[in-house]
């Protein structure tokens, strides 16, 4: 052990981190006289301030946080990606951005798909990476109409599983009523991949008059789910056999476009904004509304439907089900004069029996997800640091 | 949820709450603290302090294992992962901890082989897999964690396994809370003890709270309605003149703790004769070393440590926030220069960390939010 009288060194990175933010803050200590409550007030809104700064990368290397969804992605996408390639189209940061061609609206978005296991409960890698990119499109409003694959193999990979996934995709394709028009296939040495791993990118038409975005939310609006939440991220973590838990459950992963169509045929211009709750769950989704559109959004936690056995592994785990993923559920915000018709809409598809209402939005405090907890308290659910469960899709 | 939602009842919470509030005495205020990070977590993530009184505050206490790990400890542990023909063992929450050169997650990232586990059987069992690498365990913990360590050593020797060895920080909680009570800075008046260390060590380890110091302290358990029934149960000794061990938490913990674990931990872990907590500084016989007859499964002995003491740095203000001296926010660089995603403080990593607690679930104005939710009841 090391003595007290060791020579001491500093930790540099600290010290440059302290330095940067130093200046300019208002220093709470300076008046004790002060409330109590004021005195936190002022931090509070140095920490938002401190929040709004620009994204920057500190780290040298990626971690497997950058990939997690939550604030270390958020990062990097906008101080890497969207720094170099800023234009209009990108910049709304939507699960797919709208371009036009001649008088038509075209949704265009891509996912990379690196779930591990390649198979499990509900469905495999290749069902999953056609449902997440129809979803994506189908959340944007969009009618999924075009979808590319691209395949890259590991050496040594069997052949046999390859079909499965393939046929997968193709059972998933048509389901959901898009075609795969092209696509693209690299195999790399062994050990450099991890069997499979798939891209796809997909285009739909959006129909006229159809403007949704986490942006347009205002205070007042419901925020509905499309049924119990993180069912695939648990079925995930469970397959994979570290934990020897066990409990009777499948993925929700499925294309949601239907659902979404019956839903904008009801209420559509009560329609604000669409997500479908994939990696980052639902709390991640509702902090996208509330940022995006300077409001607070309340939720109930009494009223998020969570089933029995996803709580249960998420107890056991320490694991908030609001963030853990769905590949089949959508979070909507519609006009509160919409709500029952809305979840009426959704109720009457079978994947949306489930539907319910789990929140509203609020003017304030902007920017914040509230979550009035079942025990009768008040807490923040904030974006994730990295993730508890990596390469869930 | 059965064996759950019993303990998170609203109803009860609010008759509870009401009790509470008849037994302060107008124009005193009662300062309490959680000593376990474990409560920490609990108040916030279910909003607990919604039902006490203003003059009733809870102050966050050292029992959160990875918050009080120096960070020179840490770049030891990245030193012994850095060897070659190592894998790294630890538990996730320690994945983040900075050390004075970075974290397990930055070590990772540069290359070295680093392993989450959720217990060291499980690194026990990478060892079995991995014959031709030596597997270190990164042991931490308090009391609560010990056991299992102890075992999992035990268990290593009796399979006569040679590639295995733990890197020991385990600490203990009692030796911490007598170096807060002996701290000029203390204006409490009392503890919710910690319940997960209390079902090893039992209630008697801390009769000397109220005997030498004359504080109550009241073990509870974890869940919300645990931790406001030991509130009441602590201002019910204040009004009614008493000072001793309570424990709210009998379901699980026996009085005398639980003598099979600290048999296997006195086997094979033996008190140090001083050990740096961050933020705390050095503490006299508060963490456990191996023994010299399980030397085979200790990384010190093994591995040539660098020992470097990493000095905090000068606006960290992690031991006044463990000591309960300050409350997270009142921290120079909370939330601006330490947040969640790049902590310079131990407390703003783990879960259980009091600032990342608050950073993460309480960082709005409870008044604010009561007068926005009177004016929309209005409206």
């Amino acid at each position: 052990m090391t003595h007290p009288d060791t020579a001491h060194q500093q930790a540099d990175w600290a010290e440059a981190a302290v330095a940067e933010h130093d200046g300019g803050h208002t220093d709470v200590h300076a008046a004790p006289g002060t409330e109590h409550t004021s005195r936190e007030q002022l931090v509070l809104e140095r920490i938002d301030r401190a929040r709004r700064a620009r994204p920057r990368v500190r780290e040298k290397l990626i971690t497997l946080a950058h990939g997690a969804g939550g604030k270390a992605t958020q990062s990097l996408i906008e101080a890497v990606f969207l720094d170099a390639f800023r234009n209009p189209l990108l910049e709304p940061l939507e699960d797919a951005a709208t371009v036009t061609a001649g008088d038509a609206r075209l949704a265009f978005t891509t996912d990379s798909y690196v779930v591990s296991p390649l198979f499990f409960p509900g469905g495999n890698i290749g069902d999953l990476a056609v449902n997440g990119t129809v979803n994506d499109l189908a959340v944007s409003g969009a009618k999924p109409a075009h979808l590319s694959a691209g395949f890259i193999l590991e050496e040594g990979f069997p052949v046999e599983d390859l079909r499965r996934i393939v046929a997968s995709m193709a059972a998933a394709a048509t389901a959901a009523g898009v075609s795969i028009v092209t696509g693209d296939t690299k195999v790399v040495q062994r050990g450099k991949g991890d069997g499979c791993y798939i891209n796809t990118a997909g285009v739909g038409l959006i129909p006229d008059g159809l403007n949704l975005g986490v942006a347009t939310a205002r205070p007042g609006d419901v925020v509905i789910v499309s049924g119990p939440v993180g069912d695939h991220g648990i079925t995930i973590l469970l397959e994979r056999g570290e934990l020897d838990l066990q409990a009777d459950l499948v993925s929700d992963t499925a294309p949601v476009h239907e659902l979404v169509h019956g839903l904008l045929d009801a209420v559509g211009p009560d329609v604000r904004a669409m997500r479908d709750a994939t990696r980052g769950g639902v709390a991640t989704i509702l902090n996208e509304v509330a940022t995006a559109a300077g409001v607070a959004v309340v939720v109930e936690e009494n009223a998020v439907p969570v089933r029995t056995e996803v709580r249960g592994a998420c107890e056991l785990l320490g694991i908030d089900p609001l963030y853990v993923a769905c590949e089949g559920r959508i979070v909507t915000i519609v006009d509160p004069g919409a709500a029952d018709a809305a979840v009426a809409a959704l109720q009457a598809h079978p994947l949306g029996a489930g539907a319910t209402v789990v929140g509203r939005v609020a003017a304030d405090p902007p920017g914040l997800v509230l979550l009035k907890t079942g025990f009768g308290g008040t807490r923040i659910i904030d974006l994730l640091v990295g993730d508890p469960l990596p390469r869930i899709c | 949820m059965r064996f759950v939602d019993e303990y998170r009842d609203a109803e009860k919470a609010r008759a509870l709450a009401a009790k509470i509030a008849a037994l302060c005495e107008p124009g005193r205020h009662y300062k309490f603290m959680e000593v376990c990070g474990g409560h920490t977590h609990t108040i916030y993530k279910h909003g607990l302090e919604d039902y006490l009184p203003e003059s009733v505050s809870l102050v966050h206490g050292p029992g959160c294992p990875v918050c009080v790990l120096p960070m020179g400890r840490v770049d030891d542990a990245i030193a012994l992962a850095e060897q070659p023909d190592v894998i790294m063992t630890s538990f996730g929450d320690m994945m983040r901890v900075p050390g004075g050169r970075g974290s397990f997650f930055d070590s990772s990232a540069a290359g070295t082989d680093i392993r989450m586990v959720y217990s060291p059987l499980d690194a026990l069992k990478v060892a079995r897999q991995n014959p031709d690498k030596h597997v270190i365990f990164m042991a931490i913990g308090m009391e609560t964690t010990t056991p299992s360590t102890a075992m999992t050593v035990l268990r290593a020797a009796a399979e006569g396994i040679e590639n295995f060895s733990i890197f020991c920080n385990h600490v203990m909680i009692v030796p911490a809370i007598k170096a807060i009570l002996d701290s000029p800075d203390l204006r409490l008046d009392g503890f919710i003890g910690p319940g997960h260390v209390s079902t090893v060590i039992g209630c008697r380890p801390y009769e000397y709270i109220p005997a030498e110091y004359g504080k109550p302290i009241v073990t509870a358990g974890f869940e919300p309605l645990d931790i406001l029934q030991s509130v009441y149960m602590l201002l019910q000794q204040l009004a009614e003149g008493r000072c001793e061990v309570e424990n709210q938490y009998s379901r699980v913990v026996p009085w005398d703790g639980n003598t099979v674990a600290l048999r296997a931990v006195s086997e094979v872990m033996e008190l140090r004769p001083y050990f740096e907590w961050r933020g705390l500084g050095f503490i006299s016989h508060s963490a456990l070393q191996v023994r010299e007859k399980y030397a085979a499964f200790d990384a010190e002995r093994h591995f040539a440590l660098p020992g470097v003491r990493v000095a905090d740095p000068k606006a960290c203000q992690c031991g006044e926030v463990l000591k309960g001296v300050l409350k997270p926010w009142e921290c120079k660089v909370f939330g601006t220069a330490c947040t969640p995603e790049m902590p310079i403080g131990t407390c703003m990593v783990s879960s259980e960390g009091a600032c990342a607690a608050y950073y993460n679930f309480g960082r709005f104005s409870r008044q604010r939010i009561r007068e926005v939710s009177i004016e929309s009841s209005r409206a």
